[in-house]
């Protein structure tokens, strides 16, 4: 399970009046069931996100499909069009055991 | 304690409101799931994974698109890659590293209403190309960069 909430940052581009730029941060572990343990020999099983879902104000506007390959602590960077001051942006994530999270934040 | 007719609607009630909201939080993630593409991020060659996420494995050579990523990676578990476009109509950007256990990466579906460009950070087994395929109005293109990995980031 995610240690953290993850962290959500949205807010309207310099240079621009309409593009939110969003960074986020998803606190997991990303076991790519490579991994052996180094104590006890064993292989750790695998453990990664799938997929996540970015929303704008409710609409889907981005769907990533991640591998085990995807780092640990996941960074992700998009940038929403048409957006505005106040908008939601909602991010919901599942990995390979059926775990989940939604994070929200809005655009500063 | 005997239980009353009160109680036992009070109880059952509040079970079934729990119920209920575990339901609806489950929809999406369970949708989406379906979706995922199994044997493209299994896949242990590049024409696999190629074949598998995005349909094909020929993707002409494209100059507009740009992959951002370190010449040298001292710590291959950590990777940050960009990859941006200025190719119209964009419908998925995945991220391949021909040389790791499962080229395939990660895969990005936009939809209209987001830029083509996206950060993310990946794992490198070794030294390899980093491959961007982008898929635009039905079409595939390809770019790479190379990236040295001093140090690898699968397996221990």
């Amino acid at each position: 399970m995610a240690n953290k909430p993850m962290k959500i940052k949205a807010w309207i581009e310099e240079g621009t009046t309409n593009v939110a730029g969003v960074k986020v941060i998803v606190f997991h572990d990303m076991e790519s069931g490579l991994r052996k343990d180094k104590a006890t020999g064993q292989v750790v099983p695998a453990h990664y996100i799938t997929e996540v879902a970015c929303e704008h104000n409710g609409k889907n506007v981005m769907t990533c499909l991640w591998g085990p390959a995807v780092s640990k602590n996941p960074f992700l960077s998009f940038r929403v069009k048409n957006a505005k001051k106040g908008d939601t942006i909602k991010l919901s994530w599942v990995d390979n055991k059926g775990e989940k999270e939604i994070g929200e934040s809005t655009v500063e | 304690m005997k239980q009353t007719r009160r109680t036992f609607l009070r109880t059952t009630l509040a079970a079934s409101s729990v119920a209920i909201a575990v339901g609806a939080g489950l929809i999406t993630p369970r949708n989406v799931l379906a979706a995922w593409p199994k044997n493209a991020f299994d896949a242990k060659t590049m024409d696999e994974a190629m074949t598998g996420i995005a349909g094909s494995t020929t993707a002409a050579a494209s100059n507009d698109i740009t992959v951002e990523a370190p010449d040298i990676a001292e710590n291959g578990a950590v990777v940050s890659v960009t990859i941006k476009t200025t190719i119209a109509n964009v419908e998925q950007m995945s991220v391949l590293v021909p040389k790791n256990t499962n080229p395939l990466c990660a895969s990005y579906i936009l939809t209209g209403n987001v830029d083509s460009f996206v950060t993310c950070r990946i794992k490198m087994r070794e030294t390899s190309d980093v491959v961007a395929v982008i898929k635009a109005g039905g079409k595939l293109f390809s770019a790479k960069k190379p990236v040295k990995v001093t140090l690898g980031g699968c397996g221990g």
